[in-house]
């Protein structure tokens, strides 16, 4: 087998001010292979990537394609050699239609005619067995067809190193199949393939080789034949982690948040929750999982207050009046004056939860400026406040006056975390609350959200992690597609129970088949 | 009623060629706009460009040339002191990524007090009896000094047209016009498929600014042929700018709207005499103010159709940094 | 497609953004950035009107501090401007971009003479007043708040809406003037009713009233729980969702405030200074409120610095063209320089550019 090396990567680095994002990376790719690019949320993958795609420019190192060096210092540099980049946040011009973006950039000396490139995106797309209307405008595309969109953009290009950046993350089961026929049908071709995933599964099935990021450093590159996805994880998260989360067992268990055939469409018409009922209770931990985007962004924002459900009731069962209260319909400001004392971390920490632009204390504020009479503000007691959740949380930071934009992610979760639960709810619910945080901050969150479970707070952790789910939660309720599919007892249950529930729709039709 | 119809038809032909100002501002506000900016320097540009165009007659008069040279000169003196000017523009904006609304309320103020500086000292001169006005016949007669007003505000009035449609063009058929709607849409997705966002910002508002640079000359040497017609520039520049909105960023129907604009703008002066009724003078006053609470009503109905073929760029106003994280 | 048009040299500079500047470095920058532009104009003074580079800035000076009566007007158009400054500034801290202050304060001005008019010499002076005063403020603030309902209810165009608005109240203002002068001249004469009473000087009131104004906007800002949603509206919209402030809620209101602050420094030209309208009343000054907040960052205690700034240059380069018999556009060019190097000079704080260190040729002989 003599393989010709595509791109090669030597001592790269990337700093974002004074965080490494990538440092001294070395990185081979042959033609004819699929690799996939290992790591967990944060390690720095997509930087990598974005490195090669022109979107960001390496401090130090050289990148060489087809042994010479290649300086990509924008994307269309990295078109020049060959190299396309499908993103997992879309680049897609919304008001242009799918022809008009696939054509985007390409300046292959004809004159522009659109009709033409109708015809030859139409030629491509069946030549894979792409479903897409050229014509069709993006804003009226669901999320799978813009995907398709994206790939169609770069084959048209004819790239020879491809780099996919998530791809299955909002792709159904079948859609991934059938993306990963594609990509071996290109494979063979002699296409270049580098796939960025943390699925494993994934990286086993359809990789050649496997290259592993830790935390911005490249680990080792090692064929998938000859790997395990045990000795996989072992280099993705550094030793092996027994991750012995404690976990107590409930006390005075009482129902404390009852949702109720809660369903919402969002405004594109598309049902997103549908028909979800399910009981949070005191002392317990209630885990959510489910594919990213299967409805639990709009399932925790719909108690939460900020969007509106279509139909459905959410009680509350206040514990001090003994009342139950319906939330629903109710902004946040009205829930608190309900006496609810509801949490939430959201998924979005500096877009959402915090204002990244202003400082600890003011962030503090944030939950409790509005009580009193006065028409001041009281900035002694979030200081106070600040301060003890610095020290006690051991957030690292200057002082309390840093905007908390310039904080690392570990320590903005704390502060975000820290208050949420100052506020001493008897709810609280935290999206993706480890999300691009070290192994030792994320502890500190699971000890965090354990010990409020034991002050008698129905705790709702919506978690990617299987590991940690099956770990830390006592009951574990899975969301498919905006409806739940099962809810398991988080002490008996398995990763495998689970994995399968999250695609139970796509599991019921396989299953059909197999019987017929 | 055939009195009427001459009299309507004088008056109308009168505010489409009036219309030519703002058609060319608006053409040029169009292609800065579609690459993403909101240039409110526009005003100050267009000045600009009719104080560089004079300028450039002021220089070369005496000058032994043939008058299609000369009015070649002033136009090209005219686009490039616009051009110059969207180079500063961008330049704070797209390279030190400043506040494109602060900056373009500068250009204003800079741009219209230069002109008020160049061409003052230029109208108090006695010489020549005013240096610069004598090539207006070049401008305003070359079909001819009678005719309708459509006539005698001469060629500038068809290339206005011209460039209009070659705008509308440009922007809807060609791929040039493809990229730069990306740009102005979603800067982000132009530079990950490799377009140069930032030559498309700067070549866009440059062009854009210079076609904008003639609507000035074209009201100082076409439209009044005054010496005195530098000081309602600005006016009339924020006119354009309403008229970017009116006619929903598109070149084409900016030519209509430019018209239509012309017509509002003159009603005042011209719609008592023509339905031989007599207004109130204050009452004209209040027609003054009909292309500003058109446009305002343009603005509300698009925005509440949510049409989205209608909305204003994306990125509009947008400072565009790649490696935002 | 493979090594087409292969590109040999790394760029050279690539921009990077920074970590926060300490203060002192940051002010050095603009520090530095005025002079550079000071001496530009200077430099463009000897190209010009062959004044030497000294002469041009001791006549600046001159020019606003000369002489009592010069430091009394400077004192004065400081005032008024950064009266309007203060009223732009809620709505720019909400990110609201209202360029309209010129006509949110034009008809605030209109209102306090139209009430001059049709109730002076009817009711007492001290009523008069108070009237001008509901009249300003009412009438600026709905005004203001026009585009603001159409923003929160349809996310309409703030700036290009505010745009408009500011020549619809200028049409406004040449109407009644027709109406209001007999004559036909569109030339209102000074009324003698319903002025602000002088102490100490003529000035004297304006400026303390702009000073307590400046003082309860910073408070209001900084201190209230009202201005805490302002900026929380502002940094992300989201968030302000998400803690349950009624977003709509807050841009209406703070729009109300802006609109009737300008309607505030409307009736302050109209009762203290003009006794009278035009059309060219506030004469560009909303324009260049917005540029005075935004280099003070949007905080009203330092607009007291950019408005005394930005009238400094406007006098300085105005006593300039008296000495030096040039045209009277001169200062509004020196304005606009200046503000190119100002607004430049942002870049650098907030920006770095980093020059690759290990320069070497790349590529094919």
């Amino acid at each position: 087998m003599n393989k010709q090396v595509a791109l090669e990567m030597k001592q790269v680095s990337k700093y974002f001010g004074s965080l490494a994002a990538n440092k001294n990376v070395d990185l081979t790719v042959y033609r004819g292979e699929i690799l996939a690019i290992l790591g967990e949320n944060g390690c720095g993958k997509t930087t990598l990537m974005n490195m090669i795609a022109g979107i960001y420019y390496p401090d130090h190192g050289s990148i060489f394609v087809d042994g010479e060096e290649a300086i990509i210092r924008s994307p269309k540099d990295a078109f020049h050699h060959g190299i396309g980049m499908i993103h997992q946040h879309f680049k897609l011009v919304d008001i242009f239609t799918a022809a008009e973006n696939i054509v985007l950039g390409v300046n292959d000396g004809k004159s522009y005619n659109i009709k033409e490139v109708n015809r030859r995106v139409g030629e491509i797309a069946d030549k894979y067995g792409f479903h897409v209307d050229p014509k069709k405008k993006i804003y009226e595309m669901s999320v799978s067809e813009k995907q398709t969109v994206e790939i169609l953009k770069v084959l048209y290009r004819g790239a020879d190193i491809l780099i996919l950046d998530e791809p299955s993350a909002v792709l159904t089961p079948q859609e991934t199949d059938r993306l990963f026929e594609i990509l071996s049908r290109m494979r063979e071709d002699g296409k270049s393939i580098l796939i960025i995933t943390h699925k494993l599964h994934e990286v086993m099935s359809i990789s050649d080789r496997v290259a592993v990021l830790r935390k911005g450093e490249h680990i080792a590159t090692v064929e998938t034949a000859s790997t395990s996805p045990a000795e996989l994880t072992e280099m993705m998260v550094g030793k092996k982690v027994e991750l012995n989360i404690d976990r107590p067992e409930p006390k005075n268990v009482t129902d404390r948040l009852e949702v109720k055939g809660l369903s919402l469409t969002n405004p594109e018409g598309i049902k997103v929750l549908d028909n979800i009922s399910f009981v949070a209770r005191s002392g317990e931990i209630l885990g959510i999982a489910g594919i990213a985007g299967s409805g639990q962004k709009e399932l925790l924002e719909s108690i939460a207050g900020l969007s509106h459900p279509t139909t459905g009731e959410i009680i509350y069962n206040n514990p001090k009046t003994g009342t139950a209260e319906n939330l629903r319909d109710k902004d946040p400001v009205a829930i608190r004056e309900l006496g609810v004392r509801l949490s939430f971390v959201p998924e979005d920490r500096l877009g959402m939860g915090l204002v990244g632009n202003m400082d600890i204390v003011d962030n503090m504020m944030l939950r409790s400026y509005r009580k009193g009479h006065s028409m001041f503000v009281d900035r002694k007691k979030p200081r106070d406040l600040a301060n003890r959740i610095v020290a006690e949380l051991e957030v690292s930071t200057p002082n309390t006056h840093t905007p908390v934009r310039r904080l690392s992610g570990g320590n903005v979760q704390k502060v975000l975390v820290g208050r949420e639960i100052a506020a001493s709810p008897t709810v609280l619910m935290a999206a993706y609350p480890v999300r691009g945080l070290d192994i030792n901050s994320s502890y500190t969150i699971y000890s965090l959200l354990t010990k409020q479970k034991e002050n008698g707070v129905a705790v709702v952790f919506v978690g990617e992690d299987l590991d940690v789910l099956v770990e830390i939660c006592d009951r574990i309720l899975v969301l498919c597609a905006g409806r739940v599919t099962g809810i398991l007892d988080g002490r008996t249950t398995t990763k495998e129970e689970i994995g399968l529930l999250m695609t139970k729709t796509e599991v019921k039709e396989e299953s059909g088949n197999e019987n017929g | 009623m055939e009195q009427f119809f001459a009299s309507f038809l004088d008056y109308f032909l009168t505010a489409f060629a009036l219309g030519m100002t703002f058609l060319y501002g608006c053409t040029g506000e169009i292609l800065t706009e579609k690459a993403g900016h909101l240039n409110l320097g526009i005003p100050g540009i267009m000045c600009i460009g009719g104080a560089c165009g004079c300028l450039a007659l002021k220089l070369m008069s005496g000058a032994a040339v043939p008058p299609v040279l000369l009015v070649i000169i002033a136009i090209l003196a005219s686009f490039a002191g616009g051009a110059i000017m969207g180079v500063i523009y961008c330049f704070l904006t797209v390279t030190l990524k400043a506040n494109q609304n602060v900056t373009g309320l500068a250009m204003t103020t800079f741009g219209v007090g230069t002109t008020k500086f160049i061409m003052s000292d230029m109208s108090s001169a006695k010489e020549a009896t005013q240096s610069y006005l004598y090539a207006l016949k070049y401008f305003r007669y070359p079909f001819g000094e009678s005719g309708s007003a459509l006539v005698y505000n001469g060629f500038m009035v068809v290339l206005a047209i011209v460039i209009a449609l070659a705008a509308a063009y440009v922007l809807n058929r060609t791929r040039v016009g493809l990229h730069l709607r990306s740009v102005g849409e979603n800067p982000a997705t132009a530079d990950a498929v490799g377009i140069n966002v930032t030559g498309y910002k700067y070549v866009a508002t440059c062009v854009g600014s210079g076609i904008a640079a003639l609507g000035g000359l074209f009201y100082i040497m076409c439209w009044s042929g005054s010496c005195d017609a530098y000081k309602s520039i600005e006016k009339l520049g924020w006119l354009s700018v309403a008229l970017v909105i009116f006619t929903l960023w598109r070149p084409n129907i900016s030519i209509i709207g430019s018209a239509l604009f012309g017509l509002l703008y003159l009603a005042g002066n011209r719609i008592p005499t023509l339905l031989g009724i007599q207004f109130d003078m204050s009452v004209t006053k209040l027609l003054e103010i009909l292309p500003y609470a058109v446009t305002t009503i343009v603005l509300i109905v698009t925005s509440v159709s949510k049409k989205r073929e209608n909305q204003p760029p994306a990125g509009l106003g947008i400072p565009y940094f790649r490696e935002e994280r | 497609m493979k090594t087409a048009n292969k590109p040999v040299s790394e760029p050279l500079v690539h921009v990077v953004k920074r970590d926060a500047l300490p203060l002192w470095k940051s002010l050095l920058i603009r520090v530095l950035a005025v002079v550079a532009a000071l001496l530009f104009c200077s430099l463009l003074s000897v190209l010009m009107i062959h004044a030497n580079p000294f002469e041009f800035i001791d006549t600046m000076f001159d020019g606003s501090f000369g002489s009592s009566r010069r430091l009394w007007k400077f004192a004065k158009d400081a005032a008024v401007l950064l009266c309007i400054s203060l009223a732009v500034t809620p709505a720019f801290r909400m990110r609201f971009w209202n360029i309209g202050a010129e006509g949110q304060t034009l008809i605030g001005a209109l209102s306090a003479v139209a009430v001059m008019i049709y109730l002076g010499n009817k009711v007492p002076n001290g009523v008069l007043l108070i009237l001008m005063f509901i009249a300003s403020v009412t009438v600026g603030a709905i005004w203001g708040c026009i585009p603001a309902i159409f923003k929160a209810k349809w996310q309409t165009n703030e700036t290009l809406f505010t745009l408009m608005m500011n020549y619809v109240a200028t049409g406004l203002v040449a109407y009644f003037l027709l109406l209001w002068t007999p004559s036909g001249s569109s030339v209102l004469g000074e009324l003698s009713v319903g002025h602000l009473p002088a102490i100490g000087h003529d000035y004297l009131l304006l400026i303390i009233a702009v000073l307590v104004l400046t003082v309860l906007l910073y408070i209001y800002l900084q201190y209230t729980k009202q201005g805490y949603e302002i900026s929380v509206v502002g940094e992300s919209e989201n968030t302000a969702r998400y803690i349950g402030i009624n977003v709509n809620k807050v841009i209406i209101r703070t729009m109300l405030l802006s609109g009737a602050l300008c309607g505030v420094a409307g009736f302050l030209i109209v009762g203290a200074l003009d006794h009278s309208i035009a059309t060219t009343t506030v004469g560009g000054m909303g324009f260049t409120a917005i540029m005075v907040s935004w280099m003070a960052k949007f905080n009203p205690l330092i607009m007291i610095g950019t408005s005394a700034f930005i009238t400094f240059l406007d006098q300085g380069a105005a006593q300039i063209t008296t000495n030096f018999d040039i045209d009277s556009a001169f200062p509004s060019m020196v304005v606009g320089i200046v503000l190119f190097f100002v607004i430049g000079c942002e870049f650098f704080i907030g920006y770095k550019p980093k020059f690759r260190q290990n320069i070497h040729k790349g590529g094919k002989a």
